[in-house]
């Protein structure tokens, strides 16, 4: 009976991490300006590091625990990057020529 | 109630704690009217429900293997997503997306106190 209500709830809470997911791509595509559409980006790399944590909690496998690490550090990275290239122009600067 | 159903019970909380603090984030993302202050609303509630999810992992999986990893997650994300966050506010802010109201940046109202030097003129400073 619990083991069946938990079961539920962890569907239940893929289905409303998916939907958040959709919600954030709003802001992705509407925002005013490029770091609103980073920040929607950095909001839909951690609902999916949520997701595949989900994904493990319901099949019972480790593995998905390790892939979501590696999202959190691809989200990372790009968001690093992306706030770099807006501010500089390019990725990596050189301090003096 | 033996173990294994305090064990579901906790799990199921955690997930339900975690989507809630996700649904907040994403509702503030979308609510907030400022860039500033939309990513006030994605960095922190949604890393609280991310490390509810790996919290809710590591009652699952237990102290060793995927467990630890969870933990691991749990450490990566506090010191990951407000660098971030920071790194994007300071892009923002560099580009000239405007403040809310009469919010400013700290040196900027530094220097206006002191001796009334103009906005640009600091900013200008700053970057060198």
């Amino acid at each position: 009976m619990v083991e069946q209500t938990t079961a539920a709830i962890v569907d239940g809470a893929l289905v409303l991490v998916a939907v958040l997911c959709l919600l954030s791509s709003y802001r992705v595509i509407r925002g005013p300006t490029v770091p609103d559409r980073v920040v929607g980006l950095d909001a839909i790399a951690t609902n999916v590091i949520a997701i595949a944590m989900l994904v493990a909690l319901k099949t019972d496998r480790g593995l998905f625990v390790t892939a979501s690490i590696v999202l959190a550090i691809i989200g990372f990275l790009s968001t690093v990057t992306v706030a770099k290239y807006i501010t500089e122009g390019d990725i990596i600067t050189r301090r003096n020529e | 109630m033996d173990l294994a159903a305090a064990e579901h019970l906790t799990i199921a909380g955690l997930v339900v704690v975690g989507s809630f603090f996700l649904a907040v984030g994403t509702l503030g993302l979308l609510r907030l009217p400022n860039v500033y202050n939309r990513m006030h609303a994605t960095s922190k509630p949604t890393t609280l429900g991310t490390a509810a999810m790996f919290l809710a992992g590591f009652v699952q999986f237990g102290p060793g293997g995927a467990g630890l990893t969870s933990l691991v997650g749990i450490a990566f994300l506090f010191l990951t997503v407000p660098t971030g966050a920071h790194m994007i506010a300071r892009s923002a802010q560099k580009i000239g997306v405007p403040f809310l109201g009469t919010v400013t940046w700290p040196t900027e109202r530094e220097a206006r106190g002191a001796d009334g030097e103009s906005a640009d003129e600091e900013r200008t400073g700053r970057e060198n």
